[in-house]
């Protein structure tokens, strides 16, 4: 049988589960109508009408989640070379050695530019 | 027969019954947790915590979910109405899925049939764990957008920001455990793992997992998201009733996931303690479920412990040690280790291998004096003056001299 169906019979559990729960809650709760409630909440205070930035994603986060597509990419490269080390030797050891070093070079720029501060 | 083949020859119906199997012991085992740390933490906090409810207080948590269950459903106007449901099913949808491939027993009978306690085992095993920890990160993410609350959106972000960055140590963390086991499958690993763990043979990989597991679920002292005195509640500020309560669940859930990926790929997984070897065949086989646990709760014990002891991280403390610290460690061990393995299986003279390592330490040694050097520069610059006006904002209260009274109650 193919190996992948069984990670679709728990998705649809905890799925199943999930959407139950989200279902039964419409249900069993009480509904009381106060305006207050469906504000934002902002501790007491008379919230403000949009979420800060005007609900936007700073840009540093954007700068984040680049990094994370490089060294992401760089693992999805490492895995099988890890799995497949002892075939390879000494040879892989040594390109793998070059291609670190190369993501290096990039690494070791953004952390001179100021990439990785967060403030 | 080895565990694939095994799960290959599984009718549908027992698939399903596993399936349910998994289900019911990540909820049961979320429940426990939960009163689990409360009484924990409280005892660390010299207090009882929860205990009316049931023996020891064993039903709290259950009895918390039905108080949820019947609290008012809220959906804030400002909100992105479809999102804002679909992300709480995303959380608690994705964090059951990577149990699929946690082996919980080797060979067992279960209704008659031979099998293992595993849901599939793929050749991609631990990628596919990684891989749904991403998607759950949507869940996060979608939930603080959708809110349309400040709150809720700088949780969001500054919790999927930190999820991702600890990810990638994570997963630098384990190509060392590729290199020893020579496959992804989980159950392959364990049985890597017969002889030596590889907690024990790749101790730094295991260290930097650790640490990266702990930034990964969003817990103590890397609770970010939740800075109670900053975001309020993070990203599901906005959540109440039974939404809020999946989120929760999902926490949970994942704290317990990731422990068994640390226990499969570094403490053996089901296999018993060392010289303990002959509790395995206990049961029928189904003995290797309690040591698999006995090491997962142990996890969870040290993330209790972690929360009940370190206070909070600063967030651009926290990203500049994932960052600056984490990576560039895991990425320096994993070469070590390679070239280790290559001497090896060359069959290098142990006289090479040691002065190899020997200069790896000193490069090490080296390297860390000379950042704590730099530290020290800086932070020796930044002692602020204190005969100026400070670089935050201080409240002005009229007919007061601002500089002055805050030198005076400094002493």
């Amino acid at each position: 049988m193919n190996p992948y169906i069984p990670i679709l019979v728990i998705g649809a559990i905890g799925f199943g589960f999930a959407a139950f729960s989200v279902g039964v809650a419409a249900i069993t709760g009480p509904k009381r109508y106060n305006r207050a409630k469906s504000e934002a909440y902002e501790c007491g205070i008379q919230p403000s009408p949009q979420a800060a930035g005007g609900g936007r994603f700073p840009v540093k986060y954007f700068l984040t989640a680049m990094l994370f597509i490089v060294f992401d990419i760089e693992i999805v490269f490492l895995y099988p070379w890890a799995v497949t080390f002892d075939k390879l030797g000494l040879f892989g050891l040594v390109e793998m050695v070059i291609f670190i070093l190369t993501v290096f070079v990039a690494y070791a720029y953004v952390w001179r530019r100021g990439g990785l501060e967060w403030d | 027969m080895n565990a694939a083949s095994l799960i290959g020859n599984d009718p549908g119906w027992l698939i399903a019954v596993k399936g349910l199997i998994v289900f019911v012991l990540c909820v049961v085992l979320t429940l426990m947790s939960v009163w689990g740390e409360r009484r924990i933490v409280a005892r660390m906090q010299m207090r009882l915590g929860p205990n009316r409810v049931g023996p020891f207080g064993l039903l709290q948590s259950l009895a918390d979910g039905v108080k949820l269950a019947l609290k008012e459903d809220l959906i804030p106007k400002a909100a992105d109405r479809i999102v804002f449901v679909i992300a709480p099913v995303i959380s608690a949808t994705t964090c059951f899925m990577s149990f699929a491939v946690m082996p919980l027993t080797g060979k067992v009978k279960l209704f008659g049939h031979s099998t293992v306690m595993q849901l599939t085992d793929l050749p991609v095993g631990v990628l596919y764990v990684l891989a749904i920890a991403s998607v759950g990160v949507y869940g996060i993410v979608l939930a603080g957008w959708s809110s349309g609350s400040t709150y809720p959106l700088l949780g969001g972000l500054r919790s999927s920001a930190q999820v991702i960055s600890y990810e990638v140590a994570m997963g630098l963390s384990l190509v060392a455990v590729f290199i020893y086991a020579g496959s992804m499958s989980t159950s392959d690993i364990v049985e890597a793992q017969q002889k030596w763990w590889f907690g024990v043979v790749l101790f730094p990989s295991f260290i930097i997992y650790m640490i990266s597991m702990v930034g990964e679920t969003n817990r103590a002292p890397f609770d970010l998201a939740e800075a109670e005195g900053e975001l309020v509640g993070g990203f599901h500020t906005e959540y109440s009733s039974l939404k809020f309560a999946l989120f929760f669940l999902a926490e949970y859930v994942n704290i317990v996931a990731v422990s068994s990926l640390a226990t499969t790929l570094f403490l053996g997984g089901y296999h018993a303690l060392p010289g303990l070897g002959f509790t395995e065949s206990w049961l029928g086989g189904w003995f290797g479920m309690v040591w698999f646990f006995a090491k997962v709760i142990g996890f969870f014990y040290l993330f209790v412990w972690l929360r009940g002891t370190l206070p909070r991280m600063r967030y651009d403390q926290f990203m500049k040690f994932g960052w600056k610290v984490l990576i560039p460690v895991s990425l320096l061990w994993i070469l070590v280790v390679a070239t280790l393995r290559v001497m090896s299986a060359r069959g290098e003279p142990r006289a090479v291998v040691a002065a190899f390592t020997f200069g790896i330490v000193m490069l090490i040694m080296a390297a860390s004096s000379l950042y704590e050097r730099s530290v020290r520069n800086t932070s020796i610059d930044q002692i602020p003056d204190s005969s100026t006006e400070p670089s935050f904002p201080v409240p002005h209260v009229a007919g007061i001299n601002r500089v002055e009274s805050i030198n005076e109650s400094n002493g």
